[in-house]
Order: structure tokens, then sequence, then C-alpha cells
């Protein structure tokens, strides 16, 4: 567990720790599209545009499967909904132009 | 935040992968299909798998990360759901290893005289209480639930009983000094969010409650130390209340003189005000449309058989029936789709908070549509057609199996 603390000496922890995580993130995106539990395999989606945003931006919280479990929506509106959802409510920093991919590709490839 | 160990077992995960050794064995996975109701989302009964995580059989995998996996049906033939077999969740997906010797939990808040910081061992050492418990998340059966419901598709595993063993909460927050003005205790555990900006998983519930003699800290389960994926080094034991209270891997404790008003309380987690038979009542997170969830309401299941499966004439249907902690009065069972009910024989009871056994002969030779319905000691029963709420939580619909008998 890393501990939320501040001051000179973590802040040099924390600048160590990023130069750890740029190399590690580097190596992982050429190799998977997000990060993964240790016994997390990869989720493979229909391969549709918008596919990219998808990958790119819901898998760095949460594995892929949540998509395919929750087809199909029974409307439009609940998948609209729920890309507001991890925005507003969870925080997700997606911004509009990939938001409204996300929701246009989930519509279509696993909406109603 | 994506936590470095994270990254690191994603990179081990990969190099593995790449090196063309063999897999280890809970990397094995099949399809879990056949195993699942019909009426669960088509995406989940295409993309469920059945995997075998560290320490674990194989449960039925919903989703890697944060890690959702329920137990299928057929572990659920004894009171006692054993540790291996237990199902598995978790609402961030940052989840560290704790480490026994230096863990700590920290107990204060603004309605504690002070704040103390107990090791495992100082844990160990309080008097102990054992309580056998049904820890059940609020949205099992969620996938069961039209029209659809937003969530973790769970079928029926998500849930276990077993026996819990730790210090009471109220012996714990005694060491702290609680003042009169203490509405509620917040809960806190080592896991995270992977971004800052996610609401972290705490949850509180309310003082009454707090100081029950069966609400405790449990660092066993069934015997032995709590799994990693079930909340070592020690969790929240909320008996007759649903799985979102019960912490993992807790970290700190804190007593509230207000309300929690975070996520996971003021916009989780919540149900119509009236929709359910709900004695437990959690009135400081009350507004006039809803309520926190609180106590597990009476549900039964029918484990002895899958659903189809061919019985010899004479074998015992049998399964599982558990409340909020009233006690289970009465499970009956029909073999006509619901039209005729006798009692079934209830099994060893393990308290008020266990899963009861239930049985009864199929002594008629056909295709029987079997059902099971259960009563609580304060006359609830079962609904025979789905209570919708948005959150999809609740669902206690009878559960019904096509047996032929032969």
């Amino acid at each position: 567990m890393i501990p939320k603390s501040g001051g000179r000496f973590s802040d040099k922890i924390m600048l160590k720790k990023e130069n750890i995580m740029r190399i590690a993130i580097a190596f992982l995106a050429a190799a998977l599209t997000a990060p993964a539990l240790a016994d997390e395999k990869p989720v493979e989606l229909k391969k549709a545009p918008g596919l990219d945003k998808v990958e790119a931006n819901c898998a760095a919280c949460h594995s892929l499967d949540y998509i395919v479990m929750n087809s199909p929506y029974p409307s439009a509106a609940l998948w609209d909904a729920e890309v507001t959802k991890m925005i507003k409510a969870f925080g997700a920093p997606i911004d509009e132009a990939d938001a409204k991919e996300i929701a246009a590709y989930l519509k279509k490839n696993y909406g109603s | 935040m994506i936590s470095r160990r994270q990254i690191l077992t994603a990179a081990g995960a990969t190099a593995l992968a790449g090196s063309g050794i063999a897999t280890p064995k809970f990397f094995a996975a099949y399809a879990a299909d056949a195993r699942l109701n019909p009426a669960l989302p088509e995406g989940l009964r295409g993309a469920a798998t059945m995997e075998t995580l560290p320490g674990k059989k194989p449960l039925i995998k919903l989703s890697y990360r944060p890690p959702n996996y329920e137990s299928p049906i057929e572990y659920f033939r004894s009171p006692i759901t054993p540790n291996d077999e237990f199902f598995v969740r978790y609402h961030v997906s940052d989840i560290p290893e704790v480490d026994a010797k230096t863990w700590k939990l920290s107990v204060g808040g603004d309605g504690a005289e002070k704040t103390v910081e107990l090791t495992l061992d100082d844990l160990k050492a309080m008097p102990a209480h054992e309580v056998v418990a049904v820890n059940q998340c609020s949205g099992n059966r969620r996938g069961l639930f039209q029209p659809h419901v937003p969530g973790v598709e769970w079928g029926y595993g998500a849930m276990g009983c077993a026996r819990w063993k730790g210090a009471r909460l109220k012996d714990i927050l005694d060491k702290a000094g609680i003042k009169k003005e203490t509405i509620e205790i917040a809960l806190d555990g080592a896991d995270k969010p992977p971004f800052d900006k996610t609401p972290d998983f705490v949850k509180s519930i309310p003082a009454w409650k707090a100081m029950e003699d069966t609400t405790i800290v449990a660092y066993e389960m069934n015997g032995a130390p709590l799994p990693h994926l079930n909340g070592f080094p020690a969790r929240l034991v909320l008996p007759g209340w649903t799985g979102t209270y019960w912490m993992k891997h807790l970290v700190s404790i804190n007593a509230l003189t207000k309300p929690l008003g975070t996520f996971w309380m003021a916009s989780a987690y919540r149900v119509p005000l009236g929709k359910f038979p709900m004695v437990a009542r959690f009135i400081s997170q009350e507004t006039p449309a809803n309520t926190p969830i609180t106590e597990i309401i009476v549900n039964s299941l029918i484990t002895s058989h899958a659903d189809g499966a061919n019985v010899t004439a004479g074998a015992e249907v049998g399964g599982i029936a558990w409340d909020g902690g009233y006690g289970i009065s009465s499970v009956e069972v029909s073999i006509d789709g619901g039209r005729s009910w006798v009692p079934a024989k209830l099994g060893e009871n393990l308290g008020p908070f266990a899963f009861r056994t239930f049985s009864h002969p199929l002594t008629a030779k056909g295709k029987h549509t079997v059902m099971a319905r259960a009563t609580n000691k304060i006359g609830q029963t079962q609904t025979t057609e789905i209570n919708h709420n948005p959150p999809g939580y609740h669902h206690n619909v009878v559960h019904s199996v096509t047996l032929n008998v032969g």
C-alpha cells in the first residue's frame, strides 16, 4: 500500500515512482491495452469503429467483460446513462468527443 | 492512480504468456454457460467462464477487474460454504496483499475520545466471539431482473455462509471511547480505486447496529485465516445485513457524529422507501424517497439438482433457506409448479443468521416443476414475481427447477 502522505521526502519518492510507472506503462502499451490483475485475460470486444476509444478509456478502470455481461441493453438511453455515470459518478477522465464515440460504439454493438 | 503492483503483475502475466511455458492451473478457464439460468443476459451467458483464482475452486467469473466471481449452485449443498468455494466481490480494483505483521487498524473519528491503532495480535488478544452468518451481496440475482438492471449481472451465487470468529466491534470501539453523539460508524478497507477521482469504497453503519453483540471484526473464517480475496487479515461481519457493509481488509473504523455523505452511502446501495419489508432501519441515512439497503430478505434456493436433471424416484430434493436473522420457520416444496405446497424437512440449525438446509423426497415419477418457498419467524415469505427496483437488489423470487423423476 502506498501511503498518501505529503512533504519533500515523499515527493521524491513519488517522482521515482512516476519514472517507474512511465517505463512500465510504455512496456504495457506495447503488450496490453490496459493494466490487468494477475488472473486477467484479454476480453475481446466486437471490432467496429470506436473500439479503440473503448479500450483506451474504459479498460483503464475495469475489465471489458463488464460491457459484454450487460448486453444487450434494453435501450440506447441506458448506455448513454452508463457512460455519463462513469464520468460524473466515478470520475473517469474521458473527454466529450471520446465519450460520444464510446456511447455510439456501445449502442451499435452491445445495444438493444 | 494505477498502482505499481498492478503494473508489475500485468507485466508478469504478459511475460508468462509470451514465454511459451505451461500456464499455471489458475489460468485454466472454461465456459460457464451450461450452469447459468437462461434468464440471465445473453452477453453474460456467452462471456462468463469457470476460472480458478489462487486458493479457490472454480468459480463463475463475471468480471476480472475488479474481480467479481460467484459460486455455482452446487457449492450450496451444505449450510457452511468452504473458504475455497466462497464468492469474490470487489468495487475497486487496486487490491493490495496485506502483510499481517505490519497491518494496523486505526480506530477514531470525531465521535471518538481518541484514536488508537490495533495490530492483529491486539485484535486476537481481545475476547473472541463466533457467529455463523450469511454474507450475501445486495445485488445477488441482479442478472435475473427484467427489464435489465445495469451492474454486475449476478446469478444465484453471490453469497456464502461461514463461521466467523473475531473481536466484537463494540469492544474495539470502547478502546477509542465513543461519545454519545456518535450516530454512525464508518469503515474503510485497504482496497482503493484506480483513479483518485473515483470514490473510495467506504461504508457506514448505524451506531446501534455497530454495538450489537453479533457485530464482529473477523480474523477467522471457518477456522482459518480469511482468504486474501475475502478480506484478509480482518473484515467486518454484520450478520443479517447485506454484504455491502462487510468491509474487507479493514484499515480504519471511524465514529461519526454526522451521517457519511459520500457516493457509496448517498447514491449507491439504496432502495425505494417502503418497497421491501424492513424491520431494521438506518434512519440517519434515510431520505423521503429511499433508504440504504439493510437486512437480507427471506430467501431459498434448490441446490441438490440442476434445472433439467434426471432424478431417481425416492431421492430427495433439497437446498438452503436464509433471512436477515429472524430465523427460518418453514420451507415448503411444490412439485406441481406452485399449485400445492407441502412442508419440507429442515436440517441442522446453526443459528438465525446461517443457511438452513431443507429436503423433501420426490416419489411421484414424471416431469415436475419443483419449487421451494421459505418463511421466517416474523412471517415474511418470498415473492412469486420480481419486485423491480432501480439498483436490482433483494431478488427473492421463488426458485424453480424442472426435474425428470424416474
